[in-house]
């Protein structure tokens, strides 16, 4: 099998590669060029080190395969930062690395694995994806703690069948313990937690430099509509907010909606933040038929499932539930085995 | 390996590698020493500035020796501009090779007067404009030979014999880098005062190179320390650089007329046969002053970072012509001066041929091009 590694140069796609060679597969590692710099701003030296590129190679020459560093920063302004700035400036919180793997990862490598003349995608997502009477599944990683399978939620069956999670299995530590054994340079890195093309900086400064338009000021109000301060721009805030509302008020107060028409943000107390429901919109069933009934509903990249009911395109809970954001995705999971996802087009009481 | 990637480095050439040896073996010495191996590597070295300077037609004294052609656009450009109180302009050319274009926005922003001009479809400059750029502030204008990434030819006795006639005050450096290999290059007969070459582009080694200082052009130096080189470029020798450097371009020059034809002629073959089996291919190379190594095509359809990848994995080494440090292909400023779109530019792949390509290899090449295309398209 001709296996296309997408090797970001951190310890999971290192090892995902690595596994899939020492299986006996051919492989050719990529590394996938998405940013240019912090504003995005056209390198000026011809530069554009992505450090972490460095390391895919070098581990990539370790496994002596060959390695690629593919340019998709067009694909990924258009379709994530752009989107990313265009969600917060409407008032919804998006995930842009759920947008990534839809649009650019999975997208544009599973669409082209045929033109690098490979036959699968492997990456170094903590998810298994299961073949079973002519079925894929995609389950939870083995490592709940490190499980992204809620950023995949919306794999459909053709890319499930040419998509292999090689470390699925592994805990974080024994992904780790695997790349020391083979000396992988990669063993011991810590962790990127940032958004990558906003890196350490606070995404509210990104979005004020990238798309300052998008930043207008207005007038933070209360449930009954009493204007009791003035916000920045409402890229700022979040619903469920709590801290950083820059007003003063006797008893704690949360953002329960974001008026992107009005430029208005919305506070409440924690009782106004519950919803029952969610209006989903662009949902996708991994196994292609559409669920329906009793699922479990996960709307946080780490939060905990939670018991709900699918009616079509609505998600009601089987009780209320506060801080959920329109813009994130939602994922559906029958005990350890996703079902589908969708975005979180409203919320509804 | 069928290697195409020529405009990027060669493999040294017979012979090369074992003339320098001595230099870093038995007669390792420091070439400022008063010692026997010292005077000895001194020696060599004054002997390798001679035959170099006589490749050009230059005398040893106008011969700075480098690291190769971005240190030299760098002396030549920054030394020249920070030589003079009153005239500290540059102008240059949108295609020119990032190590003039990036020193060139250096200077701009530390407060010179800079300016770019640009091209016209088949890359070559608008001579007009060139001149209409230079101003009583301008200290140099420079114009490379010929391109490194479409081979397109400068018309560069034209524009020394304008500039004499306009600006005789101004000095003219070219990057002649590419050049060395096909072109006679004369630095009377081109009227040049600075002219960059680096050994590694004709069959000589890496990190030895060298910019003509004509007698009497004033340079301000980059690297300051022990005033060697006359002062202009600090740092003990690469001694044998320098001797592996006089070996190639000594070689080159001989080999010049052949290369001319032989490697023009399969570069031709090359080209004609892709051509006439896929008649959308575009020839981003022109076709009148063109070079005879370089060719860059543009694949309708086919982004070029796909097709090198599948042309790597088939054994043909070829390259986008502008890489950035991570290998990734990027937009060519070069292309995009020529008016081509920046979706065109990633459609564009550059084949680039040296002393050591053969009629057999290209043709296999061309093969394995044509099969790649039909299976992507």
């Amino acid at each position: 099998m001709r296996a296309l590694a997408a090797m970001s140069g951190g310890v999971d796609s290192s090892v995902a590669a690595a596994l899939t060679k020492q299986a006996g597969h051919e492989v050719v590692g990529v590394t996938l060029k998405l940013w240019s710099g912090p504003n995005g701003e056209a390198p000026t030296a011809g530069c554009c080190t992505v450090s972490d590129a460095e390391d895919a190679r070098r581990v990539a020459a370790q496994l002596d395969i060959p390695y690629y560093v593919l340019d998709y920063t067009g694909e990924f302004r258009d379709g994530v930062v752009d989107r990313f700035v265009h969600d917060y400036a409407s008032g919804r919180t998006p995930n842009p690395c759920i947008e990534c793997n839809r649009t650019v990862k999975f997208d544009r490598l599973l669409g082209g694995l045929a033109e690098f003349d490979c036959e699968v995608l492997v990456t170094g997502h903590h998810a298994r994806n299961r073949h079973e009477d002519g079925v894929w599944s995609l389950l939870r990683g083995a490592d709940r703690a490190k499980d992204q399978s809620y950023v995949l939620s919306m794999l459909t069956q053709p890319e499930l069948a040419s998509t292999r999670f090689p470390v699925g299995d592994l805990t974080k530590a024994g992904v780790r313990s695997v790349a020391s054994e083979m000396g992988l340079r990669t063993a011991a890195k810590p962790e990127s937690m940032d958004i990558c093309f906003v890196g350490q900086r606070d995404y509210r400064a990104f979005l004020r430099d990238t798309a300052p338009e998008a930043v207008q000021p207005g007038p933070v109000v209360d449930s009954d509509g009493t204007e009791i301060g003035r916000h920045e721009g409402i890229v700022g805030f979040t619903i469920g907010q709590r801290r950083g509302l820059g007003v003063a008020v006797g008893e704690p107060r949360f953002v329960v909606r974001i008026d992107a028409g009005r430029s208005t943000v919305v506070l409440g107390r924690r009782d106004e933040l519950a919803v029952a429901g969610i209006k989903l919109r662009q949902l996708t069933w991994t196994n292609g038929k559409k669920a329906t009934g009793r699922v479990m509903a996960q709307y946080r990249a780490h939060g905990e499932p939670v018991a709900a009911t699918l009616h079509d395109d609505r998600l009601l809970f089987a009780e209320p539930r506060e801080a959920v954001a329109p813009g994130q995705t939602v994922a559906f999971y029958d005990g350890e085995r996703v079902l589908g996802g969708a975005l979180i087009a409203d919320t509804f009481v | 390996m069928i290697y195409l990637d020529h405009a990027a480095t060669t493999p040294i050439r017979p012979g090369i590698w074992e003339a320098m040896r001595p230099y870093s073996m038995e007669v390792f010495g420091n070439s400022s020493g008063v010692h026997d191996v010292s005077r000895r590597a001194k020696n060599a070295l004054e002997e390798a500035r001679e035959r170099i300077a006589a490749t050009i037609g230059a005398r040893p004294q106008e011969i700075v020796l480098t690291s190769g052609g971005t240190e030299s656009d760098n002396l030549a450009l920054k030394g020249a501009a920070l030589s003079s109180s009153s005239r500290r302009g540059v102008v240059t050319v949108a295609t020119e090779h990032e190590a003039v274009l990036e020193t060139t926005d250096y200077l701009r922003r530390i407060g010179l007067p800079t300016a770019l001009v640009g091209v016209d479809r088949e890359g070559a400059v608008d001579i007009d404009s060139l001149l209409g750029e230079v101003t009583g502030d301008t200290a140099l204008i420079s114009v490379m030979c010929l391109n490194n990434e479409t081979g397109v030819v400068q018309d560069l006795p034209r524009i020394v014999a304008a500039m004499r006639g306009r600006h005789p005050g101004v000095l003219i450096h070219t990057d002649a880098v590419q050049a060395f290999s096909s072109h006679d290059l004369d630095v009377d007969a081109l009227g040049v005062d600075l002219l960059t070459l680096t050994g590694h582009k004709f069959g000589g080694p890496k990190g030895a190179g060298l910019l003509y200082v004509r007698e009497g052009t004033p340079l301000e130096p980059l690297h300051h320390g022990g005033g060697q080189e006359l002062g202009r470029r600090s740092g003990t020798h690469n001694v044998a650089g320098a001797v592996g450097l006089a070996e190639a371009m000594e070689a080159a020059k001989a080999d010049r007329s052949r290369f001319r034809t032989e490697v023009g002629q399969i570069r031709d073959d090359f080209e004609k046969r892709v051509i006439a089996a896929l008649p959308d291919v575009v020839v981003n190379t022109p076709q009148r002053m063109r070079s005879p190594h370089h060719l860059n095509l543009r694949f309708p359809g086919i982004r070029n970072q796909t097709l090198l990848m599948r042309l790597d994995r088939a054994g043909v080494a070829a390259s986008a012509g502008s890489a950035c440090q991570s290998g990734a292909a990027q937009v060519s400023h070069v292309l995009e001066a020529m008016g081509l779109t920046a979706d065109q530019t990633r459609e564009s792949v550059r084949f680039s041929f040296g002393w050591d390509s053969t009629v057999d290899e290209a043709v296999e090449a061309a093969d394995i091009v044509l099969g790649l295309v039909e299976v992507l398209r």
